[in-house]
């Protein structure tokens, strides 16, 4: 059995599946300044009934690294960075203790200017002098040559309780983004620690010892072990957790639109072939634009409990809620109000619901049925209008290659499919406004967990060779090694994806899950003076994401 | 500190990474490569205000109101010339519609050897990427008055051919001396056709010039100009040569004084020409400019191995620069008088050239005539044979061409004998078509 857990913003829902599918599905009130309460709680709930040695995994789909840094209630973390030219690195600078040191690596990777020992040493001093625990370091290009990081590292010693180097957390380039990633990694490490810990103890003291597996923004997941080491991969939780569920209701081959059509907002992303497109340069959350590999996903201010007013003569949706429905007590008219007004919603105070729209109506010079119509309309429509800005996003991407001007793929969503807590009465507008089919996910108002708890462990690799150097590193997996002028693209392939593999089966991927595929390749000659003296190879492997098995059965 | 663009700035990247003009070319696959990866690592196109623009491919009619390509659009020119030209009109359309303030055109294959004829390829450029993307915004949104300033290090005899009877165009091109690099041409005497004398001018400067002659020749020579000229728009053909690393030339420029010239320029839109230390200059280039552009601090965007003091120029070469400096700016000065004596009293006036494609081995000879002219730039045919090749008569209306002019332009193309040439081809700016007559 199967165990997911998926903590939203008002709800945390928490599922368990078996081989024939879900056996039970529950919500518990989330509680913000508890998290961890409402985790237990809801975990208490869902095992009261079950043998403990009968599950196999455990799920969970937190938005606590994601509270913290909205709320910007992360612990303080120090910062060495070598920048060498470029952009000053004080346009970068993440608080206080932010230590910019001397140093340069160029963009093949070699070393144009040495670290200053004594630099980094003073930075050192007073970060421990200020009493910081966590440090990131990271170095311009280190994803070419992690050399100044692992110094500055070894340097730092046994100083502080946790050292997080750039290079380690992603291939990619992006020094700006590898150093808000490095620091929100630092910064809230102390509390993903603690929350994990003490779920696991609590949850080995009930004699349940299993993997707890963490989901992550890409919609796959890693293992405990590995989110200590980049606990930063947990952020943006809700999307991945809604994506994963589509990804669970078997969305077939095609293009489509997923919809989680929640209280106060309405997530979009957009599935090709059965994988999630995801964000080209990384996720961003609050003002930190980072590396962490992300769904490229929309969030419009539109959900069932939005607050309804009036602009310009038309009703107007959000962006703000101020509470729950009229029906359910609220205090301001709502879509949900407009569907229980039109019969669609049997739950609810009637009454209330229709006072509520009456206001609105009134203000329309509308009778009280026709302004819920046109609200609900204006609800379906603005998240139809967002849908096809972020397709159209999609789309006018740049590219780099006279292939991919040509071939380059573009994206059309033929069909939709809809989850969240009103889906059912949504989805039936939303395919008569856009003219295209939109299916309800099975059980909606928990599919997030239910993707959680079938989420595949996912992560990527980047393999750089520069045969002119003699070198293929991927630094994000300490690997490096000897090659010579005659390493090929093939080679290059075959040796990341066995990087991938190790790395997938270490994060906790079952080996008959291992959906390997190269997301990019380039092979360049070099060419110095007039004749060719090297390639200049670059791979980037993934797992694709997907999940497990499908909601029907075969798990 | 914020990281901010003070004017909004558009990118258009288009480095064809699967293009080349042969595997161990210059102009081949991996040339922005590695300014691509500073680019990225650098996190420029994170930077609100910054914003990256896909290129489009343009149209055979935008290719046809520059070029007479022969035989046809599909001989002279690959996907890559569609897109590359594609990408500066993207960036102008993006211009145009406000969308963006100015922007950078890093695109590749280059331009600004591409003459009004095209037979092939020459100095690795097929059509004028910056004279499409001109003639485009003049066609579409009524852009006037506009100067072309060209600081690749290679004259850029492709843009001045274009431009060569145009009033309305003023270009400057500021390049190392023809006595010592191709096209071995560029000097102050080449300063336009008899129905635009002065608008065409050039500053050609001595082998091992610096960051001190290149900006004392925008400061004291290009910018005033401009300000008199006042042109609606102000194109750089930023070509990245005049690096101090540069393996084809030999100037001394370095990333700062790139950044520096944009920055005096100020240029609407910039697009990439030449530039082939690819490790070592145009990742610190292509960032200086594009901060330049943006107008932010790119003080800190140095070559690693840069010493300003490694590069400074001689006594004599200050001398030179300042004396070519007061050249042009007296042939501004008096160009009007100029234009008189270049006139003389004739109705017609007729030059005779030879035209070598050095990227695809063909000579080219040229008679041309232009009409002269006191109220427009003057109809224009130029009889064009190339060896191996064809002989075609090509005939030119310009933008706004008095009726005499377009009278007489018709003429020649309605009466040319046509088994004298393989092709007779008529540009009719004034309502923009393009013609062919047939054998
Ligand atoms: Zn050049
Ligand atoms: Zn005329």
């Amino acid at each position: 059995m199967i165990i997911g857990l998926d903590v939203g913003g008002t709800h945390t829902d928490v599922v368990l599946l078996n081989q024939d599918g879900l056996v039970e599905a529950l919500k518990v009130p989330t509680d913000t300044d508890d998290l961890f309460h409402s985790v237990l709680q809801a975990l208490e709930k869902i095992t009261a009934h079950v043998d403990a040695a009968g599950v196999s995994r455990l799920v969970l789909s937190t938005t606590l690294t994601t509270n913290a840094i909205v709320q910007d209630t992360i612990a303080p973390a120090g910062m060495i960075v070598s920048s060498g030219p470029g952009l000053d690195p004080d346009f970068f600078r993440t608080g206080q203790h932010y230590y910019p040191v001397p140093g340069s690596i160029d963009h093949r990777g070699r070393e144009r200017k040495p670290v200053e020992a004594a630099a980094v040493e003073a930075a050192a001093r007073r970060m421990t002098a200020d009493g910081i625990r966590q440090v990131g370091v990271v170095g311009k290009f280190s994803v070419r040559n992690p050399g100044h990081e692992i110094a500055i590292r070894r340097q730092l010693g046994d100083r502080f309780e946790r050292i997080f180097a750039g290079h380690r957390l992603s291939g990619r380039l992006n020094f700006p983004r590898r150093i808000a990633t490095t620091f929100l990694n630092a910064a809230v490490y102390p509390l993903h620690r603690d929350f994990f810990q003490a779920v696991r103890k609590s949850l080995e003291k009930r004699g349940l010892a299993v993997p707890i597996d963490i989901l992550k923004a890409d919609g796959g997941t890693m293992n405990f072990n590995a989110s200590i080491d980049s606990p930063c991969e947990t952020i943006l939780s809700g999307p991945a957790a809604s994506v994963a569920g589509a990804l669970a209701a078997d969305p077939g081959p095609d293009q489509c639109l997923v919809l989680d059509v929640g209280g106060t907002t309405t997530d979009m992303a957009v599935l090709v072939e059965a994988a999630p497109l995801l964000s080209p340069a990384g996720g961003r959350i609050g003002p930190h634009k980072t590396l962490v590999r992300a769904l490229y996903t929309r969030s419009i201010a539109v959900g069932g409990d939005s607050e309804v007013r009036v602009a310009e003569g038309r009703p107007a949706i959000g962006p703000r809620r101020r509470g729950s429905a009229m029906a359910f007590g609220g205090p301001a008219p709502t879509p949900t109000d407009a569907l229980v007004v039109l019969g669609h919603m049997q739950a609810g105070d009637r009454q209330r619901a229709r006072e509520g729209i009456a206001e609105v109506a009134a203000r329309l010079n509308l009778p009280v049925d026709q302004a819920a119509e046109r609200i609900f309309d204006r609800a379906c429509s603005a998240i139809l209008a967002a849908a096809d800005e972020m397709v159209a996003a999609i789309n006018c991407r740049p590219v780099h290659t006279i292939h991919a001007f040509k071939e380059g793929l573009q994206v059309n969503p033929g069909r939709m499919l809809v989850m969240g807590g009103p889906a059912s009465l949504f989805a039936p507008r939303l395919q008569a406004l856009s003219g295209r089919p939109c299916r309800v996910v099975p059980r909606p108002e928990v599919a997030n967990a239910i993707g959680a708890a079938l989420a595949r462990t996912t992560c990527e690799v980047t393999l750089v060779v520069d045969t002119e150097q003699g070198l293929a590193t991927a630094p994000e997996e300490n690997f490096s090694r000897r090659v010579t002028g005659a390493y090929s693209l093939e080679e290059a392939r075959r040796d990341a994806l066995e990087l991938l593999e190790k790395k997938a089966l270490k994060r906790g991927a079952r080996p008959e899950d291992l959906e390997l595929e190269v997301v990019e390749e380039e092979v360049f000659n070099m060419v110095r003076g007039f004749s060719t003296t090297g390639r200049n190879i670059r791979v980037r492997v993934q797992v694709k994401p997907g999940v497990i098995g499908s909601l029907k059965g075969d798990l | 500190m914020t990281l901010r663009a003070r004017h909004k700035t558009g990118l258009v990247f288009f480095p064809a990474f699967d293009w080349a003009i042969s595997p161990n070319h210059p102009e081949r696959e991996e040339r922005l490569l590695y300014t691509r990866d500073q680019v990225q690592e650098e996190g420029l196109l994170d930077i609100e205000g910054i914003e990256e623009l896909r290129a489009d491919m343009v149209t055979a009619a935008d290719v046809q109101r520059v070029h007479f390509c022969v035989p046809d659009l599909w001989h002279v020119m690959t996907e890559s010339h569609f897109i590359s030209a594609g990408g500066a009109k993207a960036l102008a359309m993006a211009m145009a519609e406000k969308r963006v303030e100015r922007g950078f055109a890093l695109v590749r294959p280059p331009g600004h050897h591409a003459m009004r004829v095209v037979h092939g390829a020459r100095g690795f450029c097929n059509v004028n990427n910056e004279a499409i993307m001109i003639e485009y915004l003049r066609a579409a949104y009524g852009i006037e008055r506009v100067a072309i300033v060209d600081t690749d290090c290679h004259h850029g005899d492709g843009t001045q051919d274009i431009y060569w009877h145009d009033p309305d165009t003023l270009f400057i091109s500021l390049h190392q001396d023809g006595r010592t690099l191709y096209p071995g041409s560029g000097f102050p005497q080449e300063m336009g056709g008899p129905n635009a004398v002065g608008t065409t001018l050039n500053i050609p400067l001595p082998p091992h010039t610096s960051e001190e002659g290149f900006l004392y020749t925008i400061e004291e020579v290009v910018q005033p100009i401009l300000a008199e000229f006042r042109p609606q728009l102000v194109v750089n053909s930023a070509g990245q040569d005049n690096h101090y690393a540069d393996p084809i030339t030999n100037m001394d420029f370095s990333a700062q004084g790139y950044a520096r010239l944009i920055e005096l320029l100020q240029p609407d839109i910039s697009v990439l020409e030449g530039g082939y230390s690819i490790e070592d200059a145009l990742p610190y280039v292509n960032a200086g400019i594009i901060l330049a552009m943006a107008g932010i601090d790119y003080s800190h965007v140095t070559e690693p191995d840069y010493d300003p003091a490694k590069h400074r120029q001689s006594a004599d070469i200050t001398g030179w620069v300042h004396k070519v400096g007061d050249t042009v700016r007296e042939i501004w000065a008096r160009r009007e008088a100029l234009q008189e004596k270049a006139r003389g009293n004739d109705r017609f006036q007729r030059r005779q050239r030879s035209i070598f494609y050095d990227t695809d081995g063909i000579s080219e000879t040229q008679q041309e005539t232009v009409r002269v002219c006191d109220d427009c730039a003057g109809a224009l045919r130029i009889e064009s044979t190339a060896r191996p090749g064809r002989r075609i008569l090509a005939v030119h209306i310009p933008r706004r061409a008095c009726a005499a002019c377009r009278r007489t332009a018709r003429q020649w193309y309605d009466t040319a004998e046509t088994d004298r040439f393989d092709m007779v081809l008529l540009q009719d700016r004034p309502t923009d078509r393009f013609e062919v007559r047939g054998p």
